[in-house]
């Protein structure tokens, strides 16, 4: 398994993960305190994988037989997924109270899809891409559907499940048509003959089925039917975790097999499949937002746009455009998680306040609150001082810088369009009467985690450099 | 005899079809579920025969790993179809509907 000592630490921070599973299982078996313990050891735990993964970048190596990549890029995405679940830890905590749905399995479940997303992001070989994915994908399901009793509940996680492993589906099928023309799923294989492949009519189909799955679980636009109704009707913490690890999983899952389709200076392809489908996500999601109600609707929506941002990343095809899609994952991430922690915070036992007009006037009750999540909308709206604003502009140089400058163009449009909905939050916090009485149960452990994340937005927004340099070292 | 290998590629091809089809047409959860598993059952078969005829065994290797996680994905799935069937005494996509589609 392991050559050497160094092999075996940089494999660390997946170790540490599958270890701190069965140390979780043992504590919601054997102590009686499990409900104080668990949900801090979970954070804890994220926190700590989450940490030394940004500490050692540097340490890149391939393990396991060619299996998995440890080190660089896929450290800076194991970082963004835990320490985004941490965050999702930390608001879940009382947000579970007061659905009054503790389940021990809540956290435990929790780890194991973050395994799996870590597992997509090392992945060198189809194997392991594909186990993730179903590690992930079925911890979703599950947690879609945590809260049983509320019919809402059930009927997302049905249809969570249902549509991805309809996905999944297509996954398999065009893993074996890959495998079938290339003769193997070793990704470095396919990665080096990737040009010699593609002349392969069956390597083409099975890349395109391998893709259509993938566009299921980022939620692009002709297989995003899924997305409201799943965030609609599962917990808001658990939405906040499908919307931005899921999303972030299953990019790095594409960067990670599909290498190759970054390596030309200008597209390839499969350039005008991604080119259709972000165009229709980006405009699909930011004009059928503006006609939502419910804020996480709205977000749903919201999310379907910000993936049509990301796939111009991947028609860009460049080494750029990599640095952009990843900096982009961490911006959403956290703008994301702070959006929904605080979507949970406002929302009232048995779903009030989800309307976006009982956000009126929240900036005279509860100004802090209001002033945290005018930040997020600025960031999701890209605004320039925040996060989202240089997240969208790298994705946009690197397009126009390979020749897709009419997909920039469209990028912009339908960044202007989406700034309304945003902003009409602000508008209706800061300049509407308070209609709502706000309700708000204090929680500290919610409150450290959307100031967490809205202070990674602002440090990201003031020092871009920094990140995107630690990304572009490893490209 | 020798069966030549399109055949199996064709036959797995229309099986894996016939998977998407039911899950578009069909409104039981279950058959939706069923036709899923058509769906991965396909796509061993495929994996099946590139491995016999490219004579490496990575291909059966994927196998056994489909067919695990299909049995974690039926063993989740029916759990969350018993979840709403108690909750709703119908496992009818069309009925199960609070949240617009």
């Amino acid at each position: 398994m392991f050559n050497n000592a160094q092999e075996f630490f940089n494999t660390l921070p997946l170790i540490i993960m599958g270890g701190g599973i069965v140390i979780s299982l043992l504590i919601e078996i054997y102590s009686d305190k499990n409900k104080v313990i668990l949900p801090w050891f979970t954070a804890l735990l994220f926190l700590a994988v989450g940490l030394h993964s940004l500490f050692y970048t540097n340490d890149v190596s391939i393990v396991m037989q060619n299996m998995l990549a440890t080190g660089g890029n896929v450290n800076i995405f194991y970082a963004i997924f835990t320490l985004g679940a941490a965050v999702v830890t930390l608001i879940s905590i009382d947000y579970i109270k007061k659905y009054d749905m503790y389940f021990g399995e809540y956290y435990l479940i929790l780890q194991t899809s973050v395994l799996g997303m870590m597992l997509m992001a090392a992945a060198k070989d189809l194997f392991v891409i594909f186990l993730g994915l179903e590690l992930m994908s079925i911890s979703f399901y599950i947690l879609a559907g945590m809260n049983r009793k509320r019919a809402k509940a059930n009927e997302a996680s049905l249809k969570y499940f249902l549509l991805g492993s309809f996905a999944t589906g297509f996954i398999v099928y065009g893993i074996a048509l890959i495998y079938g023309s290339a003769h193997t799923t070793s990704i470095d294989f396919i990665t080096t003959n990737f040009a010699g492949l593609t002349s392969n009519l069956l390597f083409v189909a099975g890349v395109l089925l391998f893709l259509i799955g993938f566009s299921f679980k980022i939620a692009a636009f002709p297989f995003h039917m899924w997305v409201p109704d799943v965030y609609e009707g599962s917990s808001t913490t658990v939405a906040a975790l499908f919307s931005t690890g899921g999303k972030s999983a299953a990019f790095s899952a594409i960067i990670a097999s599909l290498f190759a389709l970054f390596n030309g200076p200008s597209g390839n392809v499969f350039t005008p499949y991604f080119a259709v489908i972000s165009v229709l996500s980006m405009f699909y999601g930011s004009i059928v937002a503006i006609a939502q109600v419910n804020i996480k609707r709205m977000l749903a929506y919201s999310s379907i746009s910000h993936a049509g941002y990301l796939i111009i990343g991947l028609a860009a095809g460049n080494h750029d455009a990599i640095a952009g899609v990843m900096f982009y994952l961490g911006a959403y991430t956290f703008m994301n998680l702070g959006a929904f922690g605080i979507v949970s915070l406002v929302e009232g036992k048995n779903e009030t306040n989800l309307d976006i007009n009982s956000y009126a006037g929240l900036a005279s009750k509860k100004p802090f609150l209001a002033a945290l999540l005018s930040i997020l909308m600025f960031s999701l709206a890209g605004v320039p001082p925040f996060a989202g604003f240089f997240g969208k502009y790298y994705i946009f140089i690197a397009a126009i810088e390979s020749k897709l400058t009419w997909l920039a163009i469209l990028g912009v449009i339908s960044s202007a369009i989406s700034a309304y909905f945003y902003i009409r939050i602000v508008v209706l916090m800061y300049f509407k009467p308070a209609t709502n009485d706000f309700q708000i149960e204090t929680s500290n452990s919610a409150m450290l985690g959307i100031i967490t994340s809205v202070i990674i937005v602002i440090l990201l927004g003031i020092f871009p450099g920094s990140f995107l340099d630690l990304i572009t070292r490893f490209i | 005899m020798n069966i030549p290998i399109e055949y199996y590629l064709i036959l797995s091809a229309f099986m894996f079809f016939v998977g998407v089809a039911g899950v578009l047409t069909r409104r039981n959860a279950i058959i939706v579920f069923m036709s899923i598993e058509l769906m991965l059952n396909s796509a061993n078969l495929t994996l099946v025969t590139f491995s016999s005829y490219l004579g490496n065994s990575i291909g059966q290797l994927f196998v056994f790993f489909v067919m695990t996680v299909a049995a974690a994905d039926a063993a989740v799935g029916l759990a969350i179809i018993i979840a709403i069937f108690r909750n709703k005494l119908t496992v009818n996509i069309d009925e199960i509907n609070i949240l617009k589609w």
